[in-house]
């Protein structure tokens, strides 16, 4: 027997993963460790002529700038909000989902009219809503202009609007802007989480809701004591994905409003493109220094997921 | 896919027979510009250039202006072309500091440029060295609609009293004086630069620009108080921050506002929008201090040879034929813009016209917030001007943030 054969059962996932491993390994984990070395450099991106990067060390700059930079403390915070604010993602997927898990005709139509948001690209929902809030042509200034604008005509005959109250401009106004992304945000997030509440439904066990309405249970007890546990897998997934994508919200604010008024609206992830990327930036160690202090963030997060995992398949073993 | 690729075939065999000669040497350009009127320009310029030189197989890159803003960093070091388009001013400045471009002293000299192109020539400078060749620049200014003007008895105003007086005016009549868009901020440095550049003047706008003087300086201060007073007494449209420079030309185009601090290049968006050349004109930005020599913005587009460039004597070649007073007529004639060389003739339009008359009798010709400031200080900068125009109170607090920015960006 050679050596292949008789450890073909140890190496056969390996030869699997490979593939895999490797694309991980240099797409992923390499560049990583590549930002996490230049976030002590100050680079414009630029290479001479010959090839050579014009890199300078720098050592801890780049967090020392961090540190006193209102524009990264204002992103950190805008991050907080969405996740704070998305995770109402949560209960309002499960509401929708109870009130959609009934058996009546047709009921398939609206679960997926209400499930439509997820399917549309984020970039289509962030411009959908951006037109929404617009204070002139948008359904909000349409609505405004009914309430306080009178139609005159101005100098030259042409029809005009005259208001007694300027219509709220949510996405250039910085105390209302994030919220108004998050709001955006929040439509297919909630139609993400309905979903996975609405597979869920369908697994719970139906002798359980059958004894517990025997001993009396109902409404908001039912749900508390009964339903509810049974679908803490699609709630831990509703969080999961949750958390994930309020911390890689990018899209929405780059289609609706580029970080602005002034920066008001940045997230880390954004402000990250904007320093390093985007026309005005080419600082790549200060941005590798943002895209290093999210990291750190997930990297909280993300332990704390893969720990509950372990524990639960250890529990399922 | 298929006429796609015919397409394709049908240009390349028309750029090698416009070339020649089989055995001629490569001159490879990279162009950004893909909008109908430069393209065509340029594309005829590179076909004259062609049959002039008849050795030389000219090879041409077109690519998209956003496109080429992101590729440029990567092929003048990978595969660098042997001229590419580009901007002067703090633009060039990374790519020359990197050693990426090469002095081309000896093209203005051998040319007679450093006086046909006397104008421009310090945006083209940088460490005592010339780097590239304009081709082409246009005006800013005030751009209005003369048919109101005219319903409501107003001149083109000179002076900074005669536009306050002229916005009073409007104002009674229910229209509102400016209309502007400043969700992309750019279009606010132009209002800002125009008021500190006629508050200040040019060596103000430069010393600001390169970090030689603070932005909470008495005469930066000056230029926001001006701006203060246009607000306040002028005005702008109501929700300018979530308006593109082309959304602000609706209330332009519909008569609810009458005038606009714009590049000349927003006349084809007002024509597009209906308007005609009756009811929109131009005049430049009126005199704040008296007695002030009058500088200009006038960006211009130019073009440059990379280190790496594997044909550099050629691509000489090619820049001398581009800032050749015949070359420039015509290439700016067929975009609509204007040419730089003093010995070229300007297009018949009445905006080149007024646009030709405005730059060329200028005291200094300024290329633009945020291509004169390093790119970091232009972005903070311009927020600070949309800021500020949301919320005027909120000036010192603005300009000491900018201070600390400034102080970053040039340690």
């Amino acid at each position: 027997m050679t050596w292949l054969t008789r450890n073909k059962l140890t190496v056969a996932p390996w030869l699997f993963l490979a593939p895999a491993l490797v694309f991980f390994v240099v797409y992923v984990v390499g560049p990583i460790f590549e930002s996490i070395g230049l976030s002590f450099y100050e680079w414009n991106g630029l290479y001479t002529a010959d090839g050579q990067s014009t890199a300078e060390w720098v050592g801890f700059e780049n967090y020392r700038k961090l540190w006193d930079d209102p524009k990264f403390w204002t992103s950190l915070g805008n991050n907080v909000a969405w996740l704070v604010l998305y995770m109402l993602a949560v209960p309002a997927g499960l509401g929708i989902a109870l009130f959609l898990n009934q058996t009546t005709p047709g009921m398939r139509i609206y679960k997926s009219l209400f499930f439509f948001p997820f399917v549309i690209s984020q970039v289509v929902v962030g411009l959908i809503f951006g037109w929404f809030y617009n204070p002139d042509f948008g359904v909000v200034g349409t609505v405004w202009k009914m309430l306080y604008c009178e139609e005159t005509t101005n100098i030259l005959g042409n029809t005009t609007f005259r208001c007694s109250r300027p219509a709220p401009d949510i996405l250039s106004s910085p105390d209302w802007a994030t919220y108004g992304i998050i709001a955006a945000g929040l439509w297919p997030q909630i139609a993400y989480c309905m979903i996975l509440y609405l597979t869920g439904l369908n697994n719970v066990a139906s002798d359980q809701i059958e004894a517990a309405r025997l001993d009396g249970a109902k409404g908001w007890r039912m749900l508390w004591h009964v339903v509810l546990p049974q679908l803490r897998p699609a709630t831990f997934i509703a969080v999961v994905v949750t958390v994930i994508g309020a911390l890689r919200s990018f899209d929405m604010i780059a289609i609706m409003t580029q970080g602005g008024p002034f920066g008001s609206t940045n997230v880390l992830a954004y402000y990250m493109y904007e320093v390093a990327i985007s026309e005005y930036g080419e600082r790549y160690g200060y941005g590798s220094a943002v895209a290093t202090v999210l990291f750190g963030i997930m990297l909280i997060y993300i332990s704390y997921f893969l720990w509950r995992m372990y524990q639960d398949e250890r529990e399922g073993r | 896919m298929n006429t796609l690729l015919k397409t394709a075939a049908a240009t390349l065999a028309a750029t090698t027979m416009l070339a020649g000669a089989a055995s001629a040497r490569d001159l490879v350009i990279n162009f950004d510009d893909l909008n109908p009127g430069p393209k065509a320009a340029f594309e005829a310029a590179v076909a004259k250039f062609a049959e002039e030189n008849s050795d030389i197989n000219v090879i041409t890159n077109i690519n998209d202006r956003e496109a080429h803003k992101s590729a440029i960093r990567n092929f003048l070091t990978a595969d660098a072309p042997d001229v590419t388009s580009w901007y002067p001013g703090n633009r060039m400045a990374p790519f020359v500091d990197a050693g990426l471009f090469m002095a081309v002293d000896d093209v203005w000299d051998d040319n007679g440029f450093r006086e046909d192109l006397a104008a421009i020539e310090p945006t083209m400078m940088r460490d005592g060295k010339t780097w590239g060749v304009p081709y082409s620049y246009y005006q800013w200014g005030i751009y209005y609609r003369s048919d109101i003007f005219g319903l409501l008895n107003l001149e083109e105003p000179q002076t900074w009293d005669e536009l306050l007086a002229a916005c009073a005016t409007m104002k009674e009549n229910g229209v509102t004086p400016f209309t502007i868009g400043t969700k992309f901020l750019w279009t606010a440095a132009g209002v800002f630069d125009y008021i500190n550049l006629r508050t200040n003047g040019y060596d103000v706008h430069n010393a600001l620009t390169a970090g030689e003087i603070t932005y909470t300086d008495p005469r930066i201060v000056a230029t926001f108080d001006n701006w203060e007073q246009l607000i306040d007494e002028c005005g702008f449209v109501e929700n300018h921050a979530s308006m593109s420079w082309q959304d602000a030309l609706a209330p332009f185009a519909n008569g609810d506002a009458a005038m606009y601090v714009m590049g000349n290049f927003a006349v084809d968006g007002m024509k597009n929008a209906g308007l005609t050349n009756d009811q929109i004109d131009f005049f430049p930005f009126p005199e704040i201090t008296p007695g002030l020599p009058r500088a200009e913005e006038a960006p211009a587009d130019a073009f440059f040879i990379p280190t790496n460039a594997k044909n550099p004597d050629d691509a000489k070649k090619f820049l001398a034929f581009v800032a050749r007073a015949d070359v420039q007529t015509e290439w700016n004639k067929t975009m609509g813009q204007l040419p730089i060389n003093s010995k070229a003739t300007v297009g018949d339009d009445k905006f080149l016209q007024q646009g030709f008359e405005t730059v060329s009798t200028a005291a200094g010709l300024a290329q633009f917030y945020d291509r004169d400031a390093p790119a970091e200080m232009a972005k903070a900068g311009m927020e600070g001007f949309q800021e500020f125009m949301l919320d005027t109170s909120k000036k010192m607090d603005v300009l000491e943030r900018l201070d600390g920015v400034q102080e970053q960006v040039y340690e």
